[in-house]
């Protein structure tokens, strides 16, 4: 059987209508012959085999699949793949760098902020966008932030205190380049 | 969970969009924020066999606030540009206050304003704050393009007068005459959870007396609730303590609400009561401290 997730060339079954997208992923362009009805957060994991995007409820109440398209945060499990065709995508694979974590993950390895660790790629993307907006929030503004997102372990308290580490840590390192300059 | 088969469409035109529909004869589906759409079809509750993908269209994503406060929302205007445009903050009130309280964060950075009123869900919060403002929704066909005004366009819980083969291109909110005072007020057991109960309230002012009011519930009936007899009450006087007594009364006893698990009838009805009165109440305050 074809898979309806292998990237090109594998040619796909016959009937099954697909469509040819490219997608930036994590700044590198990947292509893929997509059905139509494949969702995003399934071409990220089967086709990808970027499986740091979890799907929890299927439901688009999680959060658990959210990844950055344009920047911006999305539940992967509620948007079409072919709908992120000529899209940027952003996944937790794509946080760190080739040496360091990103201050979102150090941050939630400093303040603990997980647990079972289900909820935790969905909580730093959104997190991502918020400080992209939003470099210092407070937290009222990380607790709305990540209202959309859910801790099955209900470990908020650490999570929005690891987001704000982040911002600490990421204002004070672009105050230490403005210093040196 | 996969959605069941279809043919994908993602058209360039409007024209080609309500060509495709045509030609869907009913069985296809207009998908924008897909944010309701998506969700349903993964759970087979909806089965298109043709989905025509408007996000490529051009001129739909406007957010146009004129200057006599009129606003027109395109069909692509996601619930994030209502949430951070100051212009719609400092023209509609009851718009402002319902923005942020839509679904959740990242539901709001796809779903679509005019995308919820085509879905006509009866706890929807877009179709109370449009229907209290007595906005319209246009629609785009084979024919040319016409007005709905919303309290025609939904006709019951997710049915709309649409065609199966024109498109909702906008909603638009009239501009007031007087001074714009009002809020939305949601119930929901958690972020993004569907509306318990919800009210919206849009004022206008002249100096402390009522002319125009519209007050419109949601999750409390099989469609929108457009509690006119609680907003007529209002006007032609000022918002004394009695006259928002009277209009918070008239809005519960309105009110239709089921007993389920998020609460029993009498219970919603008394949430409406207490948003009714809490907005008006916020109103005669804000006057207060603006004076």
């Amino acid at each position: 059987m074809t898979s309806l997730f292998e990237e090109v060339p594998a040619a796909a079954a016959e009937g099954v209508p697909v469509r040819r997208i490219t997608v930036r992923v994590n700044g590198t362009p990947r292509t893929a012959d997509v059905e139509p009805r494949l969702l995003l957060a399934h071409l990220l994991r089967q086709g990808f085999k970027l499986t740091g995007t979890h799907t929890g409820c299927d439901t688009t109440n999680c959060g658990a699949c959210t990844v950055l398209v344009d920047g911006l945060p999305v539940k992967s499990c509620t948007m079409l793949a072919v709908q992120a065709d000529g899209h940027e995508v952003t996944t937790v694979e794509g946080l760190a760098g080739p040496s360091e974590l990103h201050p979102l993950q150090e941050g939630f390895k400093d303040e603990h902020g997980l647990q079972c660790g289900f909820c935790t790629p969905g909580m730093m993307l959104a997190a991502k966008a918020l400080l992209a907006e939003n470099p210092d929030p407070t937290e009222d503004e990380v607790r709305f932030a990540l209202s959309g997102n859910l801790c099955r372990c209900t470990g908020y308290q650490n999570i929005v205190k690891s987001v704000l580490w982040a911002a600490k840590q990421m204002n004070g390192a672009s105050a230490d380049e403005g210093s040196a300059e | 969970m996969y959605p069941s088969r279809f043919r994908y469409e993602a058209p360039r035109s409007i024209d080609e969009a309500i060509q495709l529909l045509h030609e869907g004869a009913g069985e296809a589906k207009v998908l924008a924020g897909g944010q309701s759409l998506v969700p349903l079809m993964k759970l087979r509750f909806a089965a298109p066999e043709l989905l025509v993908d408007i996000n490529n269209l051009p001129g739909l994503d406007h957010l146009d606030v004129a200057a006599d406060g009129g606003i027109r929302v395109g069909a692509l205007c996601r619930h994030r540009d209502l949430e951070r445009s100051l212009e719609v903050a400092r023209a509609q009130p009851v718009m402002a206050a319902a923005a942020p309280l839509i679904a959740d964060p990242i539901v709001r950075t796809r779903g679509t304003l005019v995308g919820s009123l085509c879905h006509a869900d009866p706890q929807g919060d877009w179709a109370a704050v449009v229907t209290a403002l007595g906005g319209h929704v246009v629609a785009q066909g084979p024919g040319g393009r016409r007005s709905i005004p919303i309290t025609d366009f939904v006709t019951g819980p997710f049915q709309n007068v649409l065609e199966y083969d024109e498109v909702a291109v906008e909603a638009v909110l009239p501009a007031p005459r007087a001074r714009v005072a009002g809020g939305f007020l949601k119930l929901e057991r958690r972020v993004g959870d569907f509306a318990t109960a919800g009210t919206a309230v849009a004022l206008e002012l002249d100096g402390d007396r009522v002319t125009r009011a519209g007050i419109a519930l949601t999750g409390v009936g099989s469609r929108t609730v457009d509690a006119r007899a609680a907003a007529e009450a209002l006007v032609g006087q000022p918002l004394t303590a009695e006259a928002i007594g009277r209009a918070a009364d008239l809005a519960a006893e309105v009110a239709q609400p089921t007993s389920d698990h998020r609460g029993s009838a009498s219970y919603k009805r008394h949430v409406i009561h207490t948003f009714v009165t809490r907005i008006l109440t916020r109103v005669t305050q804000t006057s207060e401290a603006a004076a």
